[in-house]
């Protein structure tokens, strides 16, 4: 079997897998099947990374229907990225997931992994595939499957937060279907290589102009730009601590791949940045997302929360690279887009972590907690100089090339606002830490035990992939510029 | 990177398990990983490895060529005697600070590039202090807080001489640096702190005689040799250093004279030893940089064998006072014994190791014909032979019996000392081996009539003089005054005072300020704290508002453009 062959297992080995472990009885054997399959699933995406950066994009045409006829999957630089970031970060969470899960679902598992396996394979299908109908069924399939997780939230609020997540997503959702039904109506092509290819003698027409703008909102809310963000902060706040450590890390990184892929690739940026005016839009809306994002947390009692509205502030990070539309800038994009997956997935399983011992995730609980869960309380405070941006963490490295991005084209005050926004950080980790250690534990609290090992080893991991990939940037870097040409293509710039 | 291990790599690992292995396996541990690191040097190939991409800079963690390979074997010889010497200390925070310090100076000689260079030269800094404040006494806290400060000051030198360099000429090799820019003046004065030349070298004697009693030997070891090492690469023949040299040459001599504690007396001393490496480094010829990097070799050893010497006695009394001590031959014989070895090598006694480098250096000023520097080089010998081999034996050993009756030394330290000892013995006697492994091919034989007479002739005197005038030259239990005293002393009453305004003003500020700052954040967080405009949980409908507001936007923008 080649390479090419086994690159769409990425996504059919936990969409078939969901269907075996659906039907699995107990609590242990559902996990185990679904661990397989994520690292399954993560093998294959990280053989095929090397091999798309290196090589033209690997194209593999299902039930041998040759493209456009048929649905292909394209794999370059920038998917095969994102497809690993979201494989091993599945991996990795489902490491941490079986004691953390335990407290909070009762009952067989096989459901719930089973739909967690459809949400993975629906995030994987939408990083693979090369057309822009199958983006949109398996967004769809991912949705659903993330609704009804959210909605396994132990609080009853997390119902209504899936509820509104539900109702939001299929906005976002239609506006895509809406966006991809305008360009099949002019072109008469589902094929994101073959839209391409049409689109540029289209460039007056207004039906493609409109589908661009729908498919940039509705990705923009599945996105959680500013202000289209108000479904965020309850459905991470209240889903289980699991199902946010894996969402934080990949769902909106995905939601900004398929923008990113539209805008570049199958609109070109000498069409999406120059009929609308995406730059100065995108860049407005990142930094008052940055800010608005960041002054918030800095003001939540509720860690989820508080984590979720730096979430938003993070996502202004990402835009604000793809504004600049330079080289650098998107490198700088995907280059967060990676590491703030391993930031905030950190911080959630500490989080996790701690409400496993605590049942809370108040600010007010968590006082004089860093004696009695020394090692999870330093896993936070190590995860949180890497949001901050900290040298040697990285979120250094990706704030440094948003900021040498920003240099490059002129932006001076950018860099400004990126220092203050990252100060603003520097105030809501500094908050967890203050109340953690230079806090008195309140009175009559009861004695709390540090987390068991089954968690806390799998939260260090990710706490050390963040300084592995502040010091040794080369798979980061390397890849995400690579993206960055794939999406930009040779020769392909602003006017 | 896995083909090449890097030695501090062995040494830092190895103290990050050092504090989690059970008490009983430390010893071996303490003795394996240093032995282990010097495996690791024994086997180092020239050439440039280690090599990083970092945020586009290419950075060299490990260049092997003849210069660094002398520092290298000689760091690493003396982590294993200096960590044998220290095997009875409980407290693995020394032995831990010990361990990294040896492998950040290791880690400093062998970069390639000056980012490498200051990572590891500030590195250095934190993890020695350790060894000074781990004495536990007040003293030394305020000694090592000094040193630290004057340290941290170097480091910025440092760092912002490295980024004007690399600003002027866009590269982060380090090599000879051209006298160009202000870079070649902010990193000198880096290096100048870190050699000790004075004015800038009061941290040494104030914190050595304080560090702890295994920790000087590291300190008296690592610090200034690396500096020796960068101002041989970077800094070679440049006219001004061997002036600095020869007045630190003499500068040790003179303070030693005056000191009373054992320990400031061989703390001195290295300034003046240093002071003839950096006379070589000055002179810059291929024979006065054989010489520095020999003497840099010869010296480690014998002043790690005298500072164990003294920490020997030390440990054993309680005392470190010349005056407080006297008579030990007869209850610390061996002690005794090895001491002198390391006293006669630093004193350039023919047979032992300071005479076969030491006069390398003085030979190379004369052949440039320098009369002034062969002279004060030549004579400055003498009064080192008067202050450690007679004058600090001579009180702490024999003169009045004090009435300590302290048993010898524990035999971990002897064992160490001895060593040292053999080596500077060896070194003496056939001295070809260091000759072999010095930068250049070196022609020159140590052993002609006329060196070993002008020697002998030179201590003999030298003694003569120290016994006919005994009564003069014992120790004074009085305070020198050195340049530390500025800030010491005069410094800190000036700060004193200035900071009893400033605070004062400083405290009526904030109070102002905190109030409207309090009464500002008070009000913020009414408004945007957990029910705030923005943190509020909005009605789904308000979002479906924000779309229909962007998607209408980007809509009458693109088809307005039509």
């Amino acid at each position: 079997m080649t390479l090419l062959e086994l690159m769409p297992f990425i996504v059919l080995i936990p969409l078939i897998a969901s269907g075996i472990v659906a039907l699995l009885p107990g609590r242990i054997l559902p996990w185990l099947v679904t661990l397989i399959a994520a690292l399954a699933s993560a093998v294959i995406a990280a053989l095929v990374l090397p091999v798309a950066i290196s090589e033209p994009p690997l194209s593999y045409p299902f039930g041998n229907w040759p493209p456009p006829f048929g649905i292909e999957y394209r794999v370059d630089a920038a998917n095969a990225f994102v497809a690993l970031l979201v494989s091993g970060m599945a991996a990795i969470t489902l490491l941490w997931a079986p004691k953390r899960v335990a407290s909070e679902i009762h009952g067989r598992l096989g459901t719930f992994y089973a739909l967690f396996l459809l949400a993975v394979a629906g995030l994987l299908g939408i990083t693979l595939t090369g057309d822009a109908f199958n983006v949109f069924v398996f967004l769809e399939i991912s949705s659903l499957a993330t609704y009804t997780l959210i909605a396994y939230g132990k609080d009853r609020r997390a119902l209504l937060a899936a509820f509104r997540y539900l109702i939001m997503g299929t906005v976002g959702a239609t506006f895509l279907l809406i966006g991809i039904a305008f360009l099949y109506m002019v072109t008469g092509t589902l094929n994101m290589a073959d839209l391409a290819e049409r689109l540029p003698e289209l460039r007056d027409n207004n039906a493609v102009r409109a589908a661009l703008a729908f498919i940039i909102v509705g990705m923009g809310l599945k996105l959680a730009l500013l202000p289209l963000h108000l479904w965020l902060p309850n459905a991470y706040a209240y889903a289980p601590n699991f199902v946010t450590a894996f969402l934080a890390g990949t769902a909106t990184k995905v939601a900004l791949y398929v923008m990113l892929r539209f805008i570049f690739t199958v609109f070109a940026p000498d069409y999406s940045f120059v009929v609308l005016p995406l730059s100065t839009v995108l860049m407005v809306l990142a930094v008052a997302g940055m800010f608005a994002g960041s002054w918030v947390a800095m003001f939540q009692i509720h860690l989820k929360r508080m984590l979720a509205y730096s979430s938003i502030a993070q996502v202004g990070y990402m835009v604000l690279g793809v504004s600049l539309a330079t080289a650098t800038g998107l490198t700088a994009a995907f280059l967060h887009l990676f590491n703030h997956a391993l930031i905030k997935t950190a911080l959630f399983m500490a989080v996790g972590c701690v409400m496993y011992r605590t049942g809370s995730a108040k600010l007010d609980d968590l006082r004089g907690l860093g004696r009695q869960m020394p090692w999870t309380l330093t896993a936070f405070a190590l995860a949180g100089l890497s949001i901050i941006g900290v040298p040697t963490t990285a979120g250094f490295i990706s704030k440094w090339y948003l900021v040498l991005a920003s240099i490059e084209t002129g932006a001076w005050w950018l860099v400004v606002l990126i220092l203050i926004t990252s100060l603003m950080a520097v105030y809501y980790i500094w908050r967890v830490i203050e109340a953690a250690w230079f806090s008195d534990r309140p009175a009559g609290a009861a004695v709390v035990r540090e987390a068991p090992l089954a968690l806390l080893v799998p939260t260090w991991l990710v706490v050390a992939l963040n300084f592995y990939f502040g010091i040794d940037t080369r798979l980061t870097v390397g890849a995400s510029m690579a993206a960055a040409d794939a999406l930009l293509g040779s020769g392909v710039g602003l006017p | 990177m896995i083909d090449w291990l890097h030695p501090s790599l062995v040494l830092l690992v190895g103290a990050a398990l050092l504090p989690l292995l059970p008490a009983g396996l430390r010893k071996a541990w303490m003795v394996l990983v240093p032995l282990s690191g010097l495996a690791v040097i024994f086997g180092l190939e020239p050439g440039q490895f280690g090599q990083i991409e970092f945020l586009g800079m290419t950075l060299v963690t490990g260049r092997v060529d003849e210069l660094s390979l002398v520092f290298a074997y000689v760091f690493g010889i003396i982590l294993v005697i200096g960590m044998i010497f220290a095997l009875h200390v409980k407290d693995s925070v020394q032995h831990v600070a010990a361990l990294t310090y040896a492998g950040s100076a290791l880690g400093a000689v062998l970069a390639g590039d000056l980012v490498t260079l200051y990572v590891f030269w500030e590195l250095m800094v934190i993890t020695s202090v350790w060894l000074i404040w781990r004495r536990g006494s007040e003293v030394s806290f305020a000694s090592g807080m000094r040193y630290l400060i004057i340290h941290a000051l170097g480091g910025v030198l440092l760092l912002a001489g490295v980024i004007v360099y690399y600003q002027t000429t866009g590269s982060l090799a380090f090599e000879q640096i051209e006298s160009a820019s202000a870079a070649f003046y902010l990193i000198l004065a880096a290096f100048l702190i870190n050699a000790a030349v004075p004015p800038l070298h009061a941290w040494l004697a104030d914190a050595y005689p304080e560090a702890t009693v295994t920790g000087a030997v590291f300190l008296s070891a690592l610090t200034t040799k690396t500096a020796v090492y960068v101002l041989m690469r970077g800094y070679a023949g440049v006219e001004l250093l061997m002036w600095l040299g020869v007045i630190m040459t003499w500068y040790g001599v003179v303070y030693a004279v005056l000191a009373n504690d054992i320990r400031r007396i061989l703390a001195y001393h290295i300034i003046s030893q240093v002071g003839y490496m950096v006379c070589a480094v000055g002179l810059g010829t291929t024979l006065a940089l054989n010489g520095a990097s020999a003497h840099a070799f010869t010296h480690i050893l014998y002043k790690a064998l005298l500072f164990m010497g003294a920490g020997a006695v030390i440990h054993m009394t309680g005392k470190s006072k010349l005056t407080e001590l006297g008579g030990l031959y007869r209850y610390m014989p061996w002690t005794f014994v090895l001491f002198m070895v390391g006293a006669v090598s630093i004193s350039g006694l023919p047979l032992f190791s300071g005479f076969v480098s030491k006069t390398i250096i003085i030979e190379a000023a004369a052949v440039e014909g320098r009369g002034l520097i062969y002279l004060m080089l030549l004579t400055a010998g003498a009064g080192t032979f008067l202050s450690i081999g007679l004058k600090l034996a001579w009180f702490t050993f024999f003169h009045q019996d004090s009435g300590l009756r302290p048993r010898e030394a524990p035999a971990n330290m002897l064992i160490a000392m001895a060593l040292a000892a053999v080596l500077c013995f060896l070194i003496g006697v056939v001295p070809g081996p260091l000759y072999a492994i010095l930068p250049a091919p070196i022609d020159y034989n140590a052993w002609t009539i006329g060196h070993v007479l002008k020697e002998l002739q030179l201590l003999l005197f030298t003694g003569l003089a120290f016994f006919l005038l005994l009564g003069f030259v014992g120790g004074k239990n009085k305070i020198a005054l050195d340049v530390d005293w500025l800030y010491r002393g005069g410094g800190r009453t000036a700060v004193l005072a200035a900071s009893g305004g400033i605070s004062a003003a400083n405290t009526r500020i904030r109070r102002n300020l905190l109030d409207a700052l309090k009464a500002w954040m008070g009000r913020v967080k009414k408004r945007h704290g957990r029910d705030g405009k923005l943190a509020r949980t909005w009605p789904t409908g308000s979002m479906a508002f924000w779309v229909a507001v962007l998607l209408a936007s980007l809509l009458v923008f693109g088809i307005r453009q039509h």
